[in-house]
C-alpha cells in the first residue's frame, strides 16, 4: 500500500473500524479448508438475493400495483421497456432459484449437522430468513395478477379463514376487503417491495454475524477451533475466507450463472414450473381454473394441506391441513434439539440416519411432485403416506439418532 | 428396503394411471418462429380474421419490424383500423357488443400462445365442426361448446363429427373423428399450412423478443463458459498452498 492510501485508511479507521471489519469478516475469518460442493449455496443465496433486489427495483419502475393495470404493466415491461423481458425473467427465475439454493443450503445443514451446538441460533435465524423468503415469494407471486396469482392467493388466504373463531375476521384484515381485490394487491405490493426485503436484508446480516461468531461447520462436523496453532492462535485446519473462499466462490458463481442464464435465455418458463401457463391469463374473479397449483417450491406443503381428508377430534380436515402445513415448516426449527447423535456429520453417523435422511428427501420430492398434480384417490393416499414419512423423520429423530451406530470422528478435518 | 421397493412401485405406477385418463391428443404444430415469410403470412391472416373480434392489445404494430416488415409495409398491409404505426393492436369490437353477440368477451390474443401452447391452438383451429345444438351452430372437438363460431369455415369448409363406439372390451369408449362434409376454398394441406402460419405468428406474438433472447443467450453462455475456465484456473492458483 502506498503512503497516501495508508494515511487514508488510518483516517477512516480512526472514525470507522474499516480495517478491523475487513479482517474480522474476510481476510482473518478462518473457515475450515475442507468445504465441498455443498458449501457454495450460502454465497449463491446471497447472490440471488442481490439479483432480486436490483431487478426488483427496475421492475418497480414500470409495474403498476392496480388490479386493472397490473397484468398489462407486466406485459408492457416484457415488450416496451428496453431489456424489460430480461429484467423480468431474471426476477422470476431468481425467485425459483432462490428456493433451489436455499433448499440445498438447508439440506447441507442437515447432512453435516450444522444446526448442532453451538450453531442452534444460527440455524434459527436461517429459519427466520426462510419464513420471510416464503412470504416474499407469496406476495410477489400475486403481483402479475394472472389467474394463478389470484387463485393461488385465494387458496392461501382461505387457509387463514380456517382458523376457528377469528379466521374470517383475520382474513378480512389481511386482505383489507371481503375478497381478494385491489386493496390486497396494493398492500401485498407494499410488503413485497418494502417490509419484507428490509427484513430479509437485516436477517441475512444477522445470520452472517452469528456465523462468524461461532465459525463455519464443515463436512466432517468437527470444530476447527478446538485445534489451534499455539503460537498464532489460528485454527490449524482453517484458511482465511479471503482470498481462498472468495476466489472459490467466484468459480461457484460462474457455474451457477451458467445454469441461471441457461434458464433465463432458453427456457424462462421452465416447462410451466417457474412461470405457470395459467398465469398468462389475466385474473378473472368469476372463473376458477380447473386445477390450482402453487409454484413448485410450495408444492410439498400444498400436498400436505390436501392430504388431510378426515375430520379428527373436534377439528375439521381443512384446519388440520393448515396445521400440518405450518408444522411441516416450523418443525425444522426443532432440529438442533431433536438430533441426539454423538456426532454431527453424516460421514460418521450410522446407517439409520442415512436411511432416514434419504427417505426424507424422497418424501419431500414426491410430495412436491404430487402438489403439482390434480388430486386423485391414489395421489391423496400417496400424499398421506409421504406426509407421515416426512414427519416421522423429525419426530422419531431423538430415538433413532441415539441408537444409531456411529463411527469415531477424526481429530483433524479430512479431504 | 422392502418399504422403499413398495414406495418405488407406487411412484412408478402413478404416471400410468394419469395418462390413462388423458384427453384428446393434440396435433403437433409444425412451426418455426425464425421463418419470417411464414410469420408475415400469419400476421396478415391474423389482422384479417382474428383482430375483428380479438385484440392483441399488448402488441404494437411497429414491433413487426422484428419480422422484416418496414413501417410503410406495416401501415399498408396490417393496419385496417386507421391507427398509427406506434399504436397497440386493439380490436374494433366493443366489449358490450361482444357480450350481446357471443355471451362472452373474446379473449385478448397477445399471449394466448403462452397459456394455451402452440399445439393446442393448431389443433383448435382445425377442430371446428357443425353442431346445430349450439348458439353459433359450431362446436369444437377440444373446446366443447365454445362461443366462437368457425370464422375460417370458408377456407376450411364444414366438418361434421363422426362418433364410433370402439368396443375394446374395457367398457364403451368412443372414438371421435371429424369428416369434411362441404369442402372449402383451401385443400386440407393448404388449410393446415394456413393454420400453421397463423399459430406460428401467435407464438411470435406471445413473446416477440424470443429469437433475440436465444441469440443473446448464446453469446452470454459462450462468455460464461470462458469465465468458468478462467475462474477455475484462478482458484487453483490461489489454492496451491492449501494441503
Amino acid at each position: 500500500m502506498s503512503k497516501q492510501e495508508n494515511s487514508m485508511m488510518e483516517w477512516i479507521d480512526k472514525r470507522f473500524p474499516m480495517t478491523a471489519t475487513w479482517r474480522a469478516h474476510l481476510s482473518e475469518y478462518y473457515a475450515p479448508k475442507n468445504f465441498n460442493f455443498w458449501y457454495y449455496f450460502g454465497s449463491l443465496a446471497m447472490l440471488v438475493l442481490v439479483n432480486q433486489l436490483i431487478t426488483g427495483i427496475f421492475l418497480t419502475m414500470s409495474y403498476k400495483p392496480d388490479a386493472s393495470l397490473a397484468f398489462a404493466s407486466v406485459e408492457y415491461i416484457m415488450r416496451d421497456v428496453n431489456f424489460g423481458w430480461l429484467i423480468r425473467y431474471m426476477h422470476s427465475t431468481g425467485a425459483s432459484m432462490f428456493f433451489v439454493v436455499v433448499y440445498l443450503h438447508m439440506f447441507r445443514g442437515m447432512m453435516y449437522g450444522s444446526y448442532r451446538k453451538p450453531r442452534e441460533l444460527l440455524w434459527l435465524i436461517g429459519m427466520a430468513i426462510f419464513f420471510v423468503l416464503m412470504s416474499l415469494a407469496f406476495t410477489g407471486y400475486i403481483l402479475p395478477w394472472g389467474q394463478m396469482s389470484y387463485w393461488g392467493a385465494q387458496v392461501i388466504v382461505s387457509m387463514f379463514g380456517a382458523i376457528p373463531f377469528i379466521g374470517e375476521t383475520l382474513s378480512n384484515w389481511i386482505l383489507g376487503d371481503f375478497m381478494l381485490s385491489d386493496a390486497a394487491l396494493n398492500r401485498f405490493f407494499a410488503y413485497h417491495v418494502v417490509t419484507l426485503p428490509l427484513l430479509i436484508i437485516v436477517l441475512v446480516f444477522v445470520h452472517i454475524i452469528a456465523l462468524h461468531e461461532v465459525g463455519s461447520n464443515n463436512p466432517d462436523g468437527i470444530e476447527i477451533k478446538a485445534n489451534k496453532d499455539p503460537k498464532t492462535g489460528i485454527p490449524v485446519d482453517g484458511i482465511p475466507f479471503h482470498p481462498y473462499y472468495s476466489v472459490k466462490d467466484i468459480f461457484g458463481v460462474v457455474a451457477f450463472l451458467i445454469v441461471f442464464c441457461g434458464i433465463i435465455f432458453f427456457v424462462p418458463e421452465m416447462g410451466g414450473y417457474f412461470l405457470e401457463y395459467n398465469n398468462f391469463i389475466p385474473a378473472n374473479t368469476l372463473q376458477t381454473p380447473d386445477h390450482i397449483a402453487p409454484v413448485w417450491y410450495f408444492t410439498p406443503y400444498y400436498s400436505m394441506l390436501r392430504a388431510v381428508t378426515v375430520n379428527f377430534l373436534w377439528i375439521d380436515a381443512k384446519l388440520w391441513g393448515v396445521i400440518l402445513m405450518a408444522a411441516a415448516v416450523i418443525i425444522f426449527c426443532f432440529l438442533p434439539w431433536l438430533d441426539r447423535s454423538p456426532v454431527k456429520s453424516i460421514r460418521y453417523k450410522g446407517p439409520i440416519f442415512k436411511f432416514a435422511l434419504t427417505l426424507f428427501v424422497i418424501s419431500f420430492l414426491v410430495l412436491g411432485w404430487l402438489g403439482t398434480k390434480a388430486p386423485t384417490p391414489l395421489y391423496t393416499l400417496l400424499a398421506q403416506i409421504f406426509t407421515v414419512i416426512y414427519f416421522a423423520f423429525f419426530i422419531l429423530m431423538p430415538w433413532y439418532s441415539k441408537i444409531d451406530k456411529t463411527k469415531p470422528e477424526p481429530k483433524r478435518v479430512t479431504k | 428396503m422392502r418399504l422403499i421397493k413398495l414406495l418405488l412401485f407406487f411412484i412408478g405406477l402413478a404416471p400410468i394411471l394419469v395418462f390413462a385418463a388423458a384427453d384428446i391428443k393434440l396435433d403437433k404444430a409444425p412451426i418455426d418462429t425464425s421463418d419470417n415469410a411464414s410469420l408475415q403470412r400469419g400476421a396478415q391472416s391474423f389482422v384479417n380474421y382474428c383482430l375483428t373480434c380479438h385484440g392483441a392489445s399488448y402488441m404494437r404494430y411497429n414491433r413487426h419490424q422484428d419480422i422484416e416488415l418496414t413501417n410503410q409495409e406495416i401501415s399498408e398491409r396490417l393496419i385496417h383500423t386507421g391507427q398509427k404505426v406506434g399504436d397497440l393492436m386493439l380490436t374494433a369490437m366493443k366489449k358490450k357488443e361482444a357480450e350481446e353477440w357471443f355471451g362472452v368477451v373474446p379473449p385478448d390474443l397477445s399471449i394466448i400462445a403462452r397459456s394455451r401452447g402452440a399445439d393446442w391452438l393448431y389443433t383448435y383451429l382445425r377442430a371446428f365442426y357443425k353442431d346445430d345444438s349450439t348458439a353459433s351452430g359450431w362446436n369444437n372437438l377440444i373446446f366443447d361448446r365454445v362461443a366462437m363460431p368457425h370464422v375460417l369455415y370458408q377456407l376450411q369448409g364444414q366438418q361434421v363429427l363422426d362418433v364410433k363406439s370402439a368396443d375394446d372390451g374395457k367398457g364403451g369408449s368412443e372414438i371421435k373423428k371429424l369428416k369434411l362434409s362441404v369442402p372449402g376454398a383451401l385443400s386440407k394441406q393448404e388449410y393446415d399450412k394456413f393454420a400453421a402460419d397463423l399459430v406460428n405468428y401467435m407464438v411470435y406474438l406471445g413473446e416477440p423478443h424470443a429469437n433475440f433472447r436465444k441469440k443473446l443467450g448464446a453469446i452470454v453462455m459462450a462468455f460464461l463458459l470462458a469465465m468458468l475456465g478462467l475462474t477455475y484456473l484462478l482458484k487453483r492458483e490461489y489454492w496451491r498452498d492449501v494441503h
